[in-house]
């Protein structure tokens, strides 16, 4: 009775344990995050040797091997060439933090802090906003009509060259002035746009000639109240979620890595889960028990096992030199030798990710299959069904909710797996996202961006981790919560479809 | 002993079943051994015998249940108005449309009580949101006395009905396949008294349209509900009779030690 409880005891310590983890890795990931988007206080320091610094603290190392050292971050990588300094607190004659000192976020060379002079901050905010309007439609124009009309002028020149048909030249030089008019105009834009400059006072008195073009946003950190931080923070947040990277990554957002992230997984499930669901149900329900079907059944436990990184290089072999390059050579031949399909692209990546997770299918849908009470089936066949007939009207439907805890072990497993991705079409920087206004709209030999592959190549690949930290445990917060999010689409569709399966139901 | 113990088969003149020298193996194990038996039409038949003595076994065959489960095999024949259930073209599916069946426990589908009658006729091609089909949910219903009881919630889950509506509701959707005989396998078994006899009623109601065939551990049952009574013991029919005959006057020892408690 007494070894009972102790049992009983050690079995709610370890479960505690389990939870504390999880619960410890998502608070360590929010805690270093989220402080990112905070709008931090800019100092200035001013030290005994009389040099003075802008900067926001961030950190303090009384440790440090020269005795007690804070941790600057000064920006203006351009000038000083790096985001950080190192100041020694026994140098250090005073800290404050005046209201004009002004922190800019900038399309290159990371933050820059200072002061502006020469021009008003009302004023410096209409010719910014009109900069900004500028800069988008130069933005739009590039990407929209110029890059389909660039198409269109490389696929005629292509026919014409490779295949000599005629009659196409009218059709190209039209395309051609069309393409320089509208890039005299885009040039024209830009030209104006980047005219417009003005001057920051640096805190050792240097001035910094900059363009309103490269300004993405100017806060004045010292002159904002609580609230309007708070405020500035949850809009940074979001600025995180739904803005284009900037820097190599390093900073602005990531929204095409969240976007290709849930595609691909989105996809996979397309994937795999009519697959495995036909793959179990024959191995259950057809397939006569015998040698190979024990044998086949077992490799599939065993696939399970598979190291990632091996469907990683099936993939590249067999679906995108293989598949990939027969497509090319059937429908694409004309582009060749630039590939179309076989390349790395998103339906590659999610075609890999569905072999990986398709044994978790299998399985999970044997076991939903097996569970079915064989009084349902009877009772099927007893009003006159036929084999098909029962499976799909009595059998499928109560296994469902099996099948779909397989598919929510695969979601959770494909949105964190990296390796196979990166050798089926990842990529650091994506040009474009895989569904835009183009035709024909869904893009799916496009390569794409996956947050846990931004992870790694903003946290280990970027010249910059000191300034990318944020960015990296940001991402890791994001892509946890989007991991449980699909997740819990998936398990509400499941409880759904177990309500209506149980008494309780309809 | 004069009497025949088979008088049954003597008597019925137009079975709409006949069971001839009928045997039948699980594996290598023989459970039914040469049965012979004639099942009056528009009657209710009752098996009954201790466990294991086969009537289930034999009651399956009528619908080819048994046909579900690997390693069985016939011999012998059984037919449905004088043809052999187990020719080769016959189409089983069919078969089972003809020849209704009950289970011991109710088994509505996870659906909706509407949908759970409508399954069967839904294949034979009647339209979905015919009028004939609601009409053919609601006759069905009437006819197993359910239809009051559910009428408010046709389109509620079957699951949520009392385990003796759910075994009714199980006798309504095989009324509305419209077949001729049902069979019905320890079919209160699970229940309690009250819906019990509400099912027992209900056999005696519908027994003017179909031949009924019930399996029961209930000798009591057995004498109330059924006009023909069949003995059987270890894979053997031991005495067929009607039912007043064989509970009154049983010729076998065996029957007779079975319908006074003596064993089983």
């Amino acid at each position: 009775m007494k070894l009972e409880k102790t049992y009983t005891y050690l079995l709610a310590f370890s479960m505690l344990c389990i939870i504390l983890m999880v619960l410890g890795i998502f608070t360590i990931v929010a805690m270093n995050g989220l402080p990112y988007f905070w709008l931090k206080n800019v100092a200035k320091v001013e030290m005994t040797d009389g040099k003075v610094y802008y900067g926001e603290i961030a950190g303090v190392n009384p440790k440090a091997e020269n005795g007690s050292e804070t941790k600057l971050k000064v920006g203006n990588r351009k000038i000083y060439g790096q985001d950080f300094l190192r100041i020694k607190d026994s140098e250090i004659k005073s800290v404050s933090y005046p209201k004009e000192i002004i922190m800019l976020e900038r399309d290159e060379w990371g933050n820059a802090y200072g002061i502006i002079s020469d021009i008003g901050g009302k004023e410096f905010d209409n010719i910014h906003s009109s900069v900004m309007e500028d800069k988008k439609e130069i933005m739009s124009l590039e990407k929209g009509r110029l890059l389909s009309i660039n198409e269109e002028i490389s696929k005629l020149n292509h026919r014409i060259t490779k295949k000599s048909e005629t009659g196409l030249e009218e059709k190209l030089e039209k395309l051609k002035t069309e393409s320089a008019v509208i890039e005299t105009d885009l040039n024209s834009k830009r030209e104006q746009a980047l005219i417009k400059t003005f001057s920051l006072v640096l805190a050792d008195g240097q001035t910094d000639e900059l363009k309103y073009y490269d300004i993405v946003k100017k806060y004045q950190p010292n002159d904002v109240s609580l609230a309007g931080k708070v405020w500035i923070s949850v809009k940074r947040f979001f600025e995180f979620i739904f803005a284009d990277p900037r820097e190599s990554n390093t900073e602005g957002g990531i929204f095409p890595a969240i976007f290709g992230t849930v595609i691909l997984v989105i996809l996979m499930s397309i994937f795999v889960f009519p697959l495995g669901v036909i793959a179990a149900v024959f191995l259950s329900e057809y397939a006569k028990e015998g040698f190979l079907v024990k044998l086949i059944r077992n490799t599939i436990y065993n696939l399970a096992g598979v190291p990632s990184i091996v469907y990683g290089v099936f993939g590249l072999g067999f679906f995108v030199y293989a598949m990939g390059g027969s497509i090319d050579r059937i429908f694409f031949s004309d582009y060749l030798p630039s590939p179309t399909f076989g390349t790395g692209g998103i339906i590659w990546g999610a075609l890999t990710l569905a072999v990986l997770t398709l044994p978790v299918v299998i399985v999970a849908s044997l076991e939903g299959l097996k569970s079915v009470p064989h009084m349902y089936r009877e009772g099927s066949y007893s009003l006159g069904s036929t084999k098909w007939e029962v499976i799909k009207d009595v059998v499928i439907p109560n296994a469902m909710p099996g099948m779909l805890t397989g598919l929510i072990l695969a979601i959770s497993r494909a949105a964190g797996e990296v390796a196979p991705l990166m050798m089926t079409g990842v990529v650091k920087s994506a040009v474009a996202l895989p569904f835009d206004s183009s035709f024909p709209f869904i893009h799916l030999d496009r390569k794409f961006m996956h947050l846990g592959f931004h992870i790694y190549d903003v946290g280990f690949q970027s010249p910059n981790i000191e300034a990318a930290r944020g960015v990296v445990f940001n991402t890791t917060l994001i892509l946890l919560i989007i991991v449980f999010a699909l997740n819990l689409t998936a398990i509400l569709i499941r409880n759904r479809i177990r309500n209506k399966l149980s008494r309780s139901g309809v | 002993m004069s009497k025949d113990r088979f008088s049954a088969n003597n008597e019925i003149a137009s079975p709409v079943i006949e069971v001839s020298n009928f045997d039948f193996y699980y594996g290598s194990v023989k459970s039914l051994n040469s049965v012979n038996m004639k099942i009056k039409p528009k009657t209710t038949t009752a098996f009954i015998g201790p466990s294991g003595c086969g009537k289930s076994t034999l009651l399956r065959n009528f619908n080819r249940m048994n046909d579900l489960i690997e390693g069985t095999k016939t011999e012998g024949d059984i037919l449905l108005h004088g043809e052999s259930i187990y020719r080769k073209d016959l189409n089983v599916t069919e078969l089972r449309s003809k020849v209704g069946m009950v289970f011991q426990k109710s088994n509505p589908f996870p659906m909706t009580i509407f949908e759970n009658i409508a399954y069967a006729p839904l294949k034979k091609g009647i339209k979905k949101r015919s009028s004939d089909l609601t009409d053919l949910v609601e006759e069905s219903l009437r006819g197993a006395a359910l239809w009051d009881e559910v009428k408010d919630k046709l389109h509620k889950s079957a699951l949520g009905l009392s385990g003796g509506q759910q075994q009714r509701l199980c006798i309504a959707r095989v009324l509305a396949m419209k077949p001729e005989i049902i069979l019905m396998d320890e079919p209160c078994s699970a229940l309690d008294p009250i819906s019990t006899m509400k099912i027992e009623n209900l056999i005696a109601e519908i027994e003017k349209d179909y031949t009924i065939v019930i399996v029961t551990h209930n000798m009591q049952q057995a004498a109330r509900v059924s006009s023909y009574t069949a003995f059987m013991y270890v894979g053997e029919l031991i005495e067929y009779n009607s039912t007043t005959d064989l509970f009154s006057n049983p010729v076998m020892k065996q029957t007779e030690d079975y319908i006074t408690g003596r064993f089983g």
